[in-house]
């Protein structure tokens, strides 16, 4: 079955262009959180050199020579254009596994390769009109073909107009351009095993292609065994359809300044929390399990380090804020020791599981847990309604000294009332 | 183990998943059913009246005085489907220079232009090599008159 990985363009850039169309054309990077490192960049960034992942202080000065504009992330916007883009791909395949915040698997069953170029391009435009996000398509047999193919149509090097089907090229063809391909760009070969494998003389693409599976297999895993059965045609890694719910649900953040009092890291210990509570309810799901991390800075080297998590098992599985706020500060006060410079905190929700299929124990009070549901469900419509935070449990604090660093963030533009475009 | 055993044995049994009762909670009502009941029919959503496509559609605030003749006021709250095809006489969104602007699409000498809706503003036409790009088309504006 043929299958389509569709990847949108330097995504958070173009989530900021779609409502800042003075941005088209300018060289712009996207900030992490606490405007450390660039996370996205547009292609004059890139042509100027800067690395993913490079640090905001490193690239000031190129920034000042060639007018870089730098924006702080905007998770909220970029995860509603996500989801409109991928509920539009969802149109266009009922096998979707969405693998990222901006790309996703199509498998394309009964399409016949001369039509799929065709398919390719009306899923690009499809998504290009209804939201502005440009997307390129790679079409092969494999997963791992077809982020192949995406990146030949998004580099140009194969295809045309953003869409490239393998399918499409013959046998010579495909050697040429896999010739021509560093086997690092591989998806699957990461720095290790790229490094690994050049040294053993497996530089291109085409080389790790032609390479013996079994003599992969003993040298480093099955994984790689199945990349090259995979680059061959030989699909061995399935499409994973979404409904698989969450196994885990992690929100953790970098402090915009560095926390030394219990009192401080409580208040963003509760926030996190409560924010996982939120999540877990919208999947309506319960934990059995949490735990609670802090660390200090690792980078800053003068600085004495310190790092602790602990688990912290709920007395029955829940969703409700407050025990899961109780459960993590419990924790918080079995990790902290003072006299840190603390940058990170997070909460993990672990063991989740439907509500619906928890088990009753022999002490419940059935009337406790509707109780508690009923309270969660009207926290959770007031913060829809009037913003997040509305309501909240006292311990997340108002003053929330912690909280992220992010100086040029643009406006909540699909998500806030008071923060929508304006036009005149 | 002794087979003979005068009375059964009963082992516990492991590694089997547990099994899932219902639990009730709440009281069941009993009583004479509503004859409403077999009326009932969802509500009526504004959001299914005003924003048919979910994806495409944006909630834009005008701004200024160039859309009045229209309805447009400032303040108002335009929704917005990026996903229409234009045709002369939609009012939209277009970007002109880098900026936005809401204007009637119009037909001036078979190239197309921006109008708005008040005689104190200008047409804004477009020369060669000038690019109009449109944004969305304006399918309705809401005023909110007191919450």
């Amino acid at each position: 079955m043929p299958i389509a990985l569709v990847d949108c363009n330097n995504f958070y850039v173009s989530c900021e262009r779609v409502f800042n169309p003075k941005l088209e054309g300018k060289p712009v990077v996207v900030l992490s959180n606490n405007d450390g490192c660039a996370v996205a960049r547009s292609n004059e960034v890139k042509a100027l050199g800067v690395k993913m992942g490079e640090p905001w202080f490193k690239m000031e000065k190129l920034a000042k020579q060639h007018g870089i504009i730098a924006l702080s992330s905007n998770y909220t916007l970029y995860g509603d254009m996500s989801a409109r883009v991928m509920s539009i791909l969802s149109q266009f395949s009922d096998q979707q596994e969405v693998y990222s915040v901006d790309e996703c698997f199509l498998g394309l069953e009964g399409f016949a390769h001369e039509y799929l170029v065709e398919h390719g391009q009306m899923i690009r435009r499809a998504v290009r009109k209804q939201t502005g996000i440009p997307v390129c398509v790679g079409i092969a047999d494999t997963k791992t073909l077809s982020k192949l193919a995406n990146h030949c149509a998004k580099k140009g090097f194969a295809g045309s107009d953003g869409v490239c089907d393998f399918g499409r090229l013959s046998e010579a063809q495909l050697s040429k351009l896999f010739y021509n391909i560093a086997v690092g760009e591989i998806w699957g070969v990461g720095r290790q095993i790229g490094t690994k494998l050049v040294a053993m003389g497996i530089e291109t693409v085409e080389a790790l292609r032609r390479a013996d599976p079994e003599y992969i297999r003993q040298q480093f895993s099955v994984v790689v065994e199945r990349t090259v059965k995979e680059l061959n045609g030989i699909p061995c890694i399935e499409l994973e359809e979404a409904g698989t719910p969450r196994q885990q649900i992690m929100v953790s953040r970098s402090f915009g300044q560095p926390v030394t009092t219990i009192e401080d890291l409580s208040e963003s210990v509760a926030y996190f929390a409560t924010t996982a509570a939120m999540k877990l309810r919208k999947d309506g799901s319960v934990a059995s399990s949490l735990c609670v991390f802090v660390r200090t800075n690792p980078f800053k080297e003068n600085e004495v380090q310190y790092q602790r998590s602990v688990v912290v098992p709920l007395s029955r599985p829940s969703a409700d804020t407050a025990k899961i706020v109780s459960a993590a500060l419990a924790g918080l006060k079995q990790v902290f020791r003072a006299g840190f410079r603390y940058k990170k905190s997070g909460v993990l929700l672990m063991g989740l599981q439907g509500k619906d299929t928890v088990q009753a124990d022999l002490f419940d009070q059935p009337m406790d847990q509707t109780k508690s549901e009923a309270r969660m469900m009207i926290m959770d419509q007031i913060n829809l309604k009037m913003g997040k935070g509305a309501i909240t449990i006292a311990a997340t604090g108002v003053k929330q000294r912690w909280s992220m660093r992010r100086e040029r963030k643009s406006p909540n533009y699909t998500g806030d009332w008071h923060e929508l475009l304006e036009v005149d | 183990m002794n087979n003979t055993a005068p009375f059964p044995v009963i082992k516990p049994v492991v590694g089997l998943p547990p099994v899932l009762l219902p639990l009730f909670g709440n009281q069941v009502p009993a009583g004479f059913p509503s004859p409403a009941d077999d009326y009932l029919e969802r509500r009526l959503s504004l959001d299914e009246h005003l924003v048919p496509n979910k994806n495409s559609t944006f909630l834009v605030r005008a701004r200024g005085n160039s859309m009045t003749g229209a309805g447009i006021f400032d303040g108002d709250l335009m929704v917005v489907d990026k996903g229409l095809n234009a045709q002369p006489g939609d009012i939209v969104v277009a970007v002109v220079d880098g900026e936005f602007t809401v204007k009637y699409l119009g037909l001036l000498n078979r190239v197309f232009c921006l109008k708005p809706a008040n005689p104190c503003f200008q047409i804004t036409e477009f020369k060669e090599g000038q690019e109009l790009e449109i944004w969305g088309v304006v399918t309705s504006t809401i005023k909110q008159f007191r919450r």
